[in-house]
């Protein structure tokens, strides 16, 4: 945000000058995550993995270029072609393990950003476009990482898609011939693996436009911060550049460590094993698991097994794994506490623990097979996954007594007498 | 308004699910656990200790050599191994006058230069290993990427090659009598269910002779066989364990010095 304290954009050189005049490319970046930006000084690590995400698209992008360039979209050269990429082109093996363990990360530091999101309260307004497209950027990269995990042509690719899409049969009427569509036939094959390449190659470049906007929305009202106070004065605030750059910049160093010991170390670890045998439409695998971010979301999906009313379990399932995500569009309506920083809500905040541990254990029984006891469990935890968001959250934001908040940010950096004292001087 | 509705969907997810797990609990108090041969007889795979294991392993170049006779001499009458090169065993311990050898006993289909005509040749170093054609049921699969495609990787290969056991145990053929052997079929309990098409195939010593005179012992030959498959998965091994090393190094000296300035950067604001 444009504070009355931002700085403005100042050419150093001639040559600056005359493109600022034309072509103000350097006055965006200055102000997009330069100087000219100013963000609140009290930003814990949790705000970091914005830009973490950012550079986990690029990995993405840069990598899977390359390997779309040595890779063969067809349903009798794709396991093939991979096994080129991992053994005969130079480096192959380091660019296919490095985006596939890639998509790990960058599911993994997204859904960090998003547990920031839910605990700070930043979808409140006036966040709620910032929160609405990152919805969106969310349910891309799952289309994008589902039609990329195809593409191997492995068992668990082909017995993927066969589920996925197998999903969309469960709707009423339009079902069975909508699912032919997206499949191009009554099975996965060739048709569906060259439709998913083209638009896995698309999509990461919508995620990518849809970024800019997410960003565009962010520097409207500017960074939220953990107290959820409104930036005050120039004393809250500290310039993107230097400040956060540097912050930014050196988790970039721990990222890379993390992703980088999978990339060399362990890089099936994440894996299905199942995936290194060719797709064969006549064996079903004896477990379909999908990668371990979907885990909470296929728990879900399974957890209906009873048809109840005129609903059939399967389209309950379906129902309830797509309406698990689409809820997250309505939570700044769902909750309507002033308070934004889950910090200053003690009733919330317990609620809001028992939702995050509710989801590792989704997690947990994604992986687990369909059957007792473990759907038990499940049923249970969906359970409690709907009522937090659609029951919990709008009561516990209307009849909640918040704590005090603290009366500014400089404030709870630097205590009563800090702020102060900068006041004066 | 909006929240009102709301409560109402989360109502009827709710009831839903109460709904499912009301009619499960009933057939579960009726069935009780599921209980499955597999789960209560089936075995973890043994500790199998390799070179190419750990951040810092390398391929015993002689056990590869030995591993490949196994293979050539056992396996390879019913298992391919086509994703493998056989230029690719110069990394194997062979040098090329033995790859340009092992190759050329291979017949390739190939397309005559001169000619154009499909004929039959020797094989080249350029060439993959050709397809195994088994004669009896069922799809032996190949073997290239098989320590990659199994749970349990390695150790799982070498412990399902020395796993097999005479007979199973009678208290398995009384609890589950589904899980009998079939007729043609083997029991090993590190299998996934328990019973194995395969006929043991490594039912004896000295199915081989190796050329560097290991004692081939049937543990040896599984040992052997099983580290040359991590191999044909997983060719990069070496490569990705030293580019890995360096790449760490460089990130943990580079995250050093960017934290370092972070530090001073924000050296006079307190707080962070």
């Amino acid at each position: 945000m444009s504070f009355p304290w931002s700085k403005e954009y100042k050419p150093s050189h001639p040559l600056m000058t005359w493109l600022d005049e034309r072509l103000p490319l350097p006055r965006l970046v200055y102000n997009a995550v330069g100087g000219g930006y100013e963000v609140p000084r009290n930003l814990n690590y949790f705000w970091n993995f914005g830009f973490l995400a950012g550079l986990c698209l690029v990995i993405q992008i840069v990598s899977g270029v390359i390997l779309a360039m040595h890779y063969g979209g067809d349903t009798s050269v794709a396991f093939n072609s991979t096994e080129h990429i991992m053994r005969d082109v130079n480096w192959g093996w380091m660019l296919r393990y490095g985006h596939a363990n890639g998509a790990a990360a960058f599911f993994a530091v997204v859904y960090l950003h998003i547990f920031r999101g839910f605990y700070y309260g930043s979808y409140k307004a006036p966040r709620e476009m910032i929160w609405l497209l990152g919805v969106v950027i969310f349910l891309l990269m799952m289309a994008t990482a589902f039609m990329g995990y195809v593409l191997p042509w492995g068992q668990m690719s082909y017995w993927a898609a066969q589920v996925i899409t197998g999903l969309f049969g469960a709707i009423p009427l339009i079902g069975e011939p909508l699912k032919e569509w997206l499949l191009g036939g009554f099975a996965p094959g060739n048709a569906t693996l060259n439709r998913f390449f083209s638009l896995h190659f698309l999509l990461p470049f919508v995620i990518l436009g849809v970024v800019i906007l997410h960003i565009w929305s962010l520097h409207i009202p500017g960074s939220s911060n953990p107290t959820g106070v409104e930036v005050k004065s120039e004393s809250d605030t500290v310039p993107f550049y230097p400040y956060y750059v540097g912050k930014d910049g050196w988790t970039i160093g721990l990222l890379m460590i993390v992703y980088s010991v999978f990339v060399f170390y362990m890089p099936n670890a994440l894996g299905d094993p199942e995936n290194y045998i060719p797709a064969n439409p006549m064996q079903t695998p004896a477990h379909i698991v999908p990668e371990w971010y979907f885990w909470p979301f296929y728990a879900i999906l399974r957890s209906f097994t009873q048809n109840f009313l005129i609903f059939d379990a399967k389209l309950l399932g379906v129902m309830a794994m797509f309406a698990a995500i689409l809820v997250w569009f309505f939570l700044p309506w769902l909750d309507k506490s002033p308070v934004r920083s889950a910090s200053y809500r003690p009733l919330y905040r317990k609620f809001f623990w028992v939702l995050v541990i509710d989801v590792l254990i989704l997690g947990y029984l994604g992986k687990a097979p369909a059957e007792q006891p473990y759907v038990f469990v499940s049923q249970l935890a969906t359970m409690y996954y709907f009522l937090h968001f659609l029951v919990i959250v709008p009561i516990v934001s209307s009849i909640e007594r918040p704590d005090p908040l603290p009366f500014s940010i400089t404030e709870s950096v630097l205590g009563h007498d800090g702020a102060a004292k900068l006041a004066k001087d | 308004m909006i929240r009102i509705f709301s409560i109402l969907v989360g109502l009827f997810f709710t009831v839903a699910l109460a709904w499912s797990l009301l009619w499960d609990t009933i057939q579960l108090s009726k069935d009780g656990l599921p209980k499955s041969a597999a789960a209560e007889f089936g075995e973890h795979a043994k500790p199998l200790k390799l070179a190419s294991d750990g951040p810092f392993g390398k391929f015993d170049k002689k056990q590869l050599k030995r591993g490949f006779e196994v293979y050539a001499g056992v396996c390879a009458s019913c298992h391919s191994l086509q994703q493998v090169a056989y230029r690719s065993l110069v990394h194997a311990g062979f040098t090329e006058k033995e790859v340009k050898e092992l190759a050329a006993k291979a017949t390739v289909n190939a397309k005559d230069p001169l000619t154009g005509e499909m004929k039959d040749r020797p094989g080249l170093p350029s060439d993959k290993f050709q397809p195994v054609v088994y004669a009896g049921n069922g799809v032996p699969p190949d073997l290239s990427l098989i320590t990659k495609a199994r749970k349990g990787g390695a150790p799982y290969i070498y412990s399902l090659l020395t796993g097999y056991e005479a007979s199973q145990p009678a208290e398995l053929v009384k609890q589950f009598p589904d899980a009998k052997t079939p007729e043609g079929m083997y029991y090993n309990p590190y299998f996934s269910n328990l019973n194995i098409a395969m006929a043991p195939p490594l039912a004896s010593d000295d199915l081989v002779t190796y050329s560097d005179g290991t004692k081939a012992t049937k543990d040896q030959m599984a040992q052997d066989v099983s580290a040359f498959l991590v191999w044909t998965a997983e060719p990069e091994l070496e490569q990705r364990h030293q580019t890995g090393a360096w790449w760490i190094l460089f990130l943990i000296f580079a995250t050093t010095l960017a934290y370092m300035s972070y530090r001073n950067i924000w050296a006079e604001k307190k707080g962070k």
